[in-house]
């Protein structure tokens, strides 16, 4: 294994590693703000039990996202300091904001965790919103530093400072990655807490729980399309190889279809075994089929993605995120009819769609990644220019992936034992 | 005074802050690794207590050096990532196995009455030895960049000798074992009470000594293997740090002695203050001796006067929360009136 492969295989694990953990550090707090509020209004204590187990969630996960999150910005030193060395200055000031978001975000939850006893219950409540405020401002701000390098500018004089926040790509991004976020924390929480129901307890807090999880999963799954949109027309704007790549779309042309499924072949140029609707992505990207779409055959070869997995991640995330938003509808479509007489197969469907907010978030950061290659700074510097020039980087990878497999071994029994432990059961028969 | 002085110094204040907070939260790790006596569970329970709301903030000081680093000195960090690439992974280690294990153990399922489950001690053992290690490659990479065993030039880092394993870089690495333990120890004895408060100060005042004779034995490296940091120390800048250090140290040995727990907590977060600072003014103006200095590092003048600017914004959120975390947290737990008003609240 080269260097340069191991350095990105390390870079990847560590980042599907951390987003797991920093996809709950953003949507966990919602969650347990919005339990903890329904506590205060009713007073029902089963309330009062979400929102702490939630805490507690949030603890566990902010603390693997924490120190994730550090080493990642070891990482970045460790193994690019060529591209650290040339990018650093600039995409610095997104991760200095960032750190003082991530602050704040840490001493509430201190406040919010340990504060149960010791702050009235409004004032706890209140110290729960810059958790959840700048959990989501810290992610919001260092995806300006990935957009940065997906979209880079070089703004002259005092600008240069805000260059990060200046890419094109920014907003876009954040708000999609934002709202996945939301999505995969929503979805994962349901499907908990709907394998309890199934287990036979069907009571008003596991019912509570899916309720606030899938109010929230499902507004944010449901305007999710609207950001692909949007960030999809962006990329064929900024960074157009990558699009290409995302469509399989290996020849420049007007009436550009778009391929549902398909395995793509850069030999022969063709995306086989997809199904096409004509004009579909033209329409899409200008609303007007004539428009003309750049394939991958403007750009030399060796600055092409890998196409295969580009195209195959991109059509697992639309595909799981139209599925979320269906679910989401569909959830919602059944306690408006048939609140308490639910079908039990609402209960599986949430199961099985448990895990498809994080493939859909890992699928999405695979393809703005890889789709980002061969550069690490888009048409600027490549990846293989960023690379450590450190021997013992194929070491470093296997010793870290070990590392997370054990560490997300552990976190997940931990988190299973919080949330089925009957604790909770417990505290709630006694109140 | 230059931008990029400007930035370096914030950089320092920023390590400051982190040898202090960061230091007794390792120190913490320490002492639960090395408890003993038939106090050994109520030890670590008064540990796990001090530490639990505020080791997360105390460790966001360290993200602030590196973001510094890398946003203001973009080329010393990419320089200090190849030369430093074992002992920064070795850190990177540690902090990620400290901090996992410390929230695994507070969250193992445990049964009623039970101080801990067999899961929970293999975390606190992880924990512990994550939390004695850490500190010490901390250390010695701090040695490593100042004993000038590494070179930079155009074409990359060169050394001839590990400079981290260096006897002077491993000094120092000593030397940070014992000041975060001897740190730990003097904030538990104001976090505790009776026979649990004079294990503490009997551990300070051993973690005290080893911070005597390990800065007694640093002496002799220094002259051999970094002289020009010994210069800057004994002359210059530098002995206005060392100075009131020495005094400092010496001051909450006595007031810890005499069972003055408060005068011995100042004295021993300014001494540490004054030894990172005495560094500091004695390795300026090199990040890299004798290659790389801030002003040869320093990343774009735009963005330094950035990091400038928005630090005052930045602290303006944080410092009244953080005043808002210690007040509700770190205020004396046992003063009576307070218990009281909890205790007629309803309790959340």
């Amino acid at each position: 294994m080269d260097t340069l492969l191991a350095a990105r295989a390390q870079m990847e694990v560590s980042l599907a590693f951390h987003m797991i953990f920093a996809a709950l550090g953003i949507g966990m707090p919602l969650l347990m703000l919005m339990a903890e509020w329904r506590w205060l209004r009713s007073g029902r204590e089963h309330y009062r039990v979400l929102a702490r187990t939630w805490g507690k969630a949030t603890a566990l996960t902010f603390a693997v996202g924490a120190v994730s999150g550090t080493a990642l910005s070891f990482e970045l030193g460790l193994l690019w300091p060529r591209f650290m060395a040339e990018a650093g200055g600039i995409i610095g000031p997104a991760f200095a904001l960032e750190g003082y978001a991530f602050f704040i975000e840490a001493i509430f939850l201190g406040l919010y965790l340990y504060g149960w006893d010791r702050l009235s219950p409004r004032a706890h409540w209140w110290t729960g919103v810059p958790v959840a405020v700048s959990g989501m401002m810290s992610g919001v701000l260092v995806v300006a530093a990935n957009a940065w390098m997906q979209a880079p500018v070089a703004p002259e004089g005092a600008g240069a400072a805000f260059a990060p926040f200046l890419s094109p790509r920014w907003l876009d991004l954040a708000l999609h990655s934002t709202l996945s976020c939301y999505i995969a924390t929503g979805f994962a929480v349901a499907g908990v807490y709907a394998v309890g129901i199934l287990r036979g307890r069907d009571d008003a807090y596991h019912r509570s729980a899916i309720r606030i999880a899938l109010a929230v999963a499902a507004v944010t799954a449901m305007l999710q399309p609207l950001s692909g949109d949007i960030s999809a027309r962006m990329a064929a704007k900024h960074q157009p190889a990558k699009l290409a790549a995302m469509e399989a779309l290996y020849e420049t042309r007007t009436h550009a279809p778009l391929t549902i499924g398909g395995i793509p072949d850069d030999d022969a140029q063709t995306l086989r075994f997809g199904l096409e609707i004509p004009a579909g992505l033209s329409l899409l990207l200008a609303h007007d089929p004539a428009h003309e779409v750049t394939g991958l055959d403007a750009f030399p070869r060796d600055e092409w993605p890998n196409v295969l997995i580009v195209h195959t991640a991109f059509q697992v995330m639309v595909g799981a995120g139209f599925a979320m938003a269906g679910i989401g509808a569909l959830f919602w479509l059944v306690q408006w009819k048939r609140r308490g007489r639910e079908p039990r197969a609402l209960w599986i469907l949430l199961v099985a769609a448990s895990p498809l907010g994080y493939l859909a978030l890992q699928a999405g950061w695979l393809v703005t990644e890889v789709g980002r290659q061969p550069w690490v700074i888009y048409g600027s510097m490549r990846t293989a220019d960023g690379v450590t020039t450190a021997p013992g980087v194929p070491i470093t990878f296997f010793g870290f992936t070990v590392l997370y497999l054990l560490l997300g071994t552990a976190l997940a029994a931990l988190l299973r034992a919080l949330a089925t432990h009957n604790s909770a059961r417990r505290a709630l028969e006694q109140a | 005074m230059s931008v990029e002085l400007l930035v370096g110094a914030l950089a320092v204040v920023a390590l400051i802050t982190y040898a202090v907070l960061g230091g007794a939260d390792f120190g913490g790790g320490i002492w639960d690794l090395f408890a003993r006596g038939p106090r050994r569970d109520e030890q670590r329970a008064a540990i796990a207590d001090a530490m639990g709301p505020v080791w997360e903030a105390n460790h966001v000081w360290l993200i602030f050096v590196i973001v510094l680093l890398f946003t203001g000195f973009p080329s010393a960090y990419g320089a200090l990532s190849t030369g430093l690439f074992v002992p920064f992974h070795i850190v990177l280690l540690g902090i990620i196995a400290r901090g996992a294990a410390f929230v695994f153990r507070a969250y193992s399922p445990r049964a009623a009455g039970e101080a801990s489950s067999p899961q929970a001690k293999r975390w606190g053992v992880i924990f512990g030895v994550a939390s004695v290690v850490t500190p010490v490659v901390l250390g010695m990479c701090l040695g490593a960049v100042s004993s000038g065993a590494m070179r930079v030039d155009d074409a990359g880092v060169h050394f001839t000798r590990t400079p981290w394993l260096a006897p002077v870089s491993l000094a120092i690495g000593a030397l940070a074992l014992a000041q975060c333990a001897y740190l730990a120890a003097v904030f538990l004895t104001l976090e505790t009470d009776g026979p649990l408060r004079d294990d503490f100060r009997t551990r300070a005042l051993l973690a005290g000594t080893a911070v005597v004779a390990l800065s007694a034995a640093l002496v002799p490296l220094l002259l051999r293997e970094a002289e020009h940091l010994w210069q800057g120390l004994v002359r210059g800048p530098g002995l206005f740090a060392l100075v009131p250090g020495v005094v400092a140290a010496l001051l909450s040995g006595w007031a810890l002695r005499g069972r003055h727990y408060r005068l011995a907590r100042a004295a021993a977060v300014a001494q540490i203050a004054c030894l990172v600072a005495g560094w500091a003014a004695a390795q300026y103006p090199y990040i890299i001796y004798p290659d790389v200095t801030l002003a040869s590092a320093a990343g774009p003048r735009a963005t330094l006067l950035f990091v400038l600017y928005s630090t005052p914004l930045g602290m303006a959120l944080l410092l009244p929360s953080l005043w808002y975390l210690f007040r509700v947290f770190k205020v004396r737990k046992h003063d009576a009136a307070r218990a009281e008003i909890r205790a007629t609240r309803p309790v959340g």
